[in-house]
């Protein structure tokens, strides 16, 4: 019986099995941010434990709230700062080198098929678009990973996404991963991988395939996961070319990291996206999803492109495509959040930021900011959001706000006519 | 060491209920979980909950429906459950993660069937709920004025390790 790549990813990395069903596995990469991480640090000071396992695989960045804004994000940063530097972990990302986690870490090459990797973050199955197996945890289970380099779970079963068809111009891997989770539902992955397969997926960037990896967990899923091909090889290039003699020799190893054409899933997704329309959320849950002709006119009060979803390169471009020469609608305010300084500069060499700021966007510095309402664009009571995020729920993005998920496109669109709007009808 | 389980109960009679329902992200910029204690729940509005009301500052319990704790990784989530000393969630489903971390801090997130929930949630008519947690025998024993019911639940070897340890560094620790 053949298996799946989660669980030759289990196979490969099984320390213990202290119970059946619970597999304790050993750790490639345990990642780190100041909210989540502050707590396990002062836990382990508490417990006279105060050590790393493995400073090389520990990878550390300022990304919710930087430059701080006030004195209690200012002493979450000083605590993740001061114990990156008495481990001497190298590579740790201060303000001004520092992005979006689920971004800055995967472009530094980082994840690769076939590795384990926490962090206390949800949104962590973004890296799974590499061919490996990361899950969001808790910060008892990243304390744990620091001090021993190992995490516990039960093993998941997978549901195969196949994504059949053509991809229509206009519809993006946001619109496709907002349509998956509408018909898995938010707990409809719940204790399960979400493998993505198939044509559409074959033919998606990185980028893209990180785009839909990042949801995931908005329909429960522990993990998304793609099989590792040549545009993996590419991507990662610069950061394994000493370890293979060609590309080719790179793509025949991670072939190991795909799973058997016999394996055995949970259950099977046949989706052909020819006819899917550029998709948009309404209400309070990441499933409640409606294609934007339904959605067309909803007035908004500001439109929120970044992320860890959508604020990479490519997503940058779709957006600036449909901004170029226009201007943000006088009802609304729009704030554009490159995810890291590197995915910054580009956008600055390729005149997108211009095109932002020529609309009357305000751009902001690398951070996960409003997307959880912390910081750089927090809504009022009563205020609506086009957001580009992942979460929807009721008052995410501020207290009484509303937020409305979508892509890039859409959202720029809907920053021109300040209703949400379809961005192939302008 | 094994923490204190059981209570009086509080009823969430919703499903999805998320972690920024429990605890809201502006509050993440605690260290303490101690400082989380005032924020219980804050942005949770439901027919009939008050987040500052007697009901919860007295409950040791909390139940709920489906996929409870989805949504963000947050401990801060089972912390501020802890620190108000709810040491017990009694709900359909969970989010993984959420489940995890009950586990993880010495805490009890058991599972019971809809059938089960409904008769928790029917027996209020009888007065206040008082649930009894029996670890060991995985039963709970459920009084409310002279009515009392029973519900056996299945709890795994590993998560009643964890119980037993205190959480999983406890557990980690003297293993790995």
């Amino acid at each position: 019986m053949g298996k799946t790549l989660a669980e030759k990813i289990f196979d490969a990395h099984l320390k213990d099995e202290p119970f059946p069903g619970t597999k304790v596995l050993s750790l490639d990469r345990v990642l780190c941010h100041e909210i989540t991480t502050p707590v396990a640090i002062a836990d382990l000071v508490w417990r006279n434990k105060d050590r790393v396992f493995d400073r090389d695989k520990i990878k550390v960045v300022i990304d919710h709230v930087p430059p701080s804004k006030d004195s209690k994000t200012a002493t979450q940063a000083k605590i993740l700062r001061e114990w990156a530097r008495r481990h001497e972990i190298p590579d740790f990302f201060d303000v001004g080198h520092n992005g979006v986690c689920h971004a800055i870490f995967p472009e530094k090459g980082y994840i690769r098929p076939g590795f384990t990797a926490i962090m206390g973050d949800s949104h962590t199955c973004t890296h799974g678009a590499f061919g490996a197996f990361a899950a969001g945890v808790g910060t008892t289970d990243l304390e744990v990973g620091i001090l021993k380099g190992v995490c516990a779970f039960r093993e998941p079963t997978t549901i195969r996404v196949n994504l059949n068809g053509e991809l229509p111009a206009g519809v993006y891997a946001k619109d496709v991963i907002l349509y998956v989770i509408a018909q898995l539902g938010v707990n409809g992955a719940t204790d399960r991988v979400i493998e993505f397969r198939g044509p559409i997926v074959e033919q998606m960037s990185m980028e893209a395939r990180m785009t839909l990896c990042n949801m995931a967990i908005e329909a429960g899923g522990t993990c998304g996961i793609c099989m590792p091909d040549m545009t993996t090889v590419d991507y990662l290039w610069s950061f394994i070319q000493a370890e293979f003699a060609s590309k080719e020799a790179a793509l025949a190893d991670y072939r190991k990291w795909v799973s058997d054409a016999d394996a055995v899933y949970d259950r099977v997704m046949d989706i052909d996206v020819s006819v899917l329309e550029p998709q948009v959320t309404f209400g309070y849950k990441p499933d409640c999803v409606k294609p934007v002709s339904e959605m067309a006119g909803t007035p908004v009060d500001q439109i929120y492109i970044g992320t860890c979803t959508n604020g990479r390169i490519e997503d940058l471009r779709q957006a600036a495509a449909v901004l170029k020469g226009k201007k943000v609608a006088d009802s609304v305010r729009g704030i554009v959040s490159p995810a890291t300084p590197k995915i910054f500069s580009q956008a600055l060499e390729e005149g997108i930021i211009k095109v932002f700021m020529d609309a009357g966007f305000c751009v902001t510095n690398p951070t996960c900011g409003a997307c959880l309402g912390m910081s750089n664009g927090v809504l009022a009571e009563d205020e609506v959001c086009a957001a580009t995020s992942n979460r929807n729920f009721n008052g995410r993005m501020g207290k009484g706000g509303m937020v409305h998920l979508m892509s890039p496109s859409t959202a720029a669109a809907t920053a021109i006519t300040g209703v949400i709007t379809d961005a192939r009808t302008l | 060491m094994q923490k204190k389980f059981g209570g009086s109960a509080i009823f969430l009679d919703r499903s999805d209920i998320n972690t920024d329902e429990i605890i809201p992200a502006k509050y993440l910029t605690e260290v303490t979980k101690e400082a989380l204690t005032p924020y219980i729940l804050e942005d949770l509005t439901l027919t009939g909950f008050d987040p500052k009301g007697d009901a919860l500052k007295n409950a040791g319990v909390v139940i709920s429906r489906e996929n409870f704790g989805c949504g963000s990784s947050r401990e801060h989530a089972p912390w501020v459950f802890e620190v108000n000393d709810v040491h017990t969630i009694i709900a359909e489903s969970y989010a993984r993660i959420f489940r995890q971390n009950m586990f993880n801090c010495g805490m009890l997130a058991i599972e019971l069937p809809k059938e089960d929930i409904d008769q928790l949630i029917a027996l209020q008519q009888n007065g206040k709920v008082e649930i009894a947690v029996d670890l060991e025998g995985q039963q709970i024993i459920a009084t409310a004025g002279c009515e009392e019911k029973s519900f056996s639940f299945a709890v795994s070897p590993f998560d009643k390790a964890l119980v037993n340890a205190g959480g999983w560094v406890e557990f980690a620790d003297a293993r790995y």
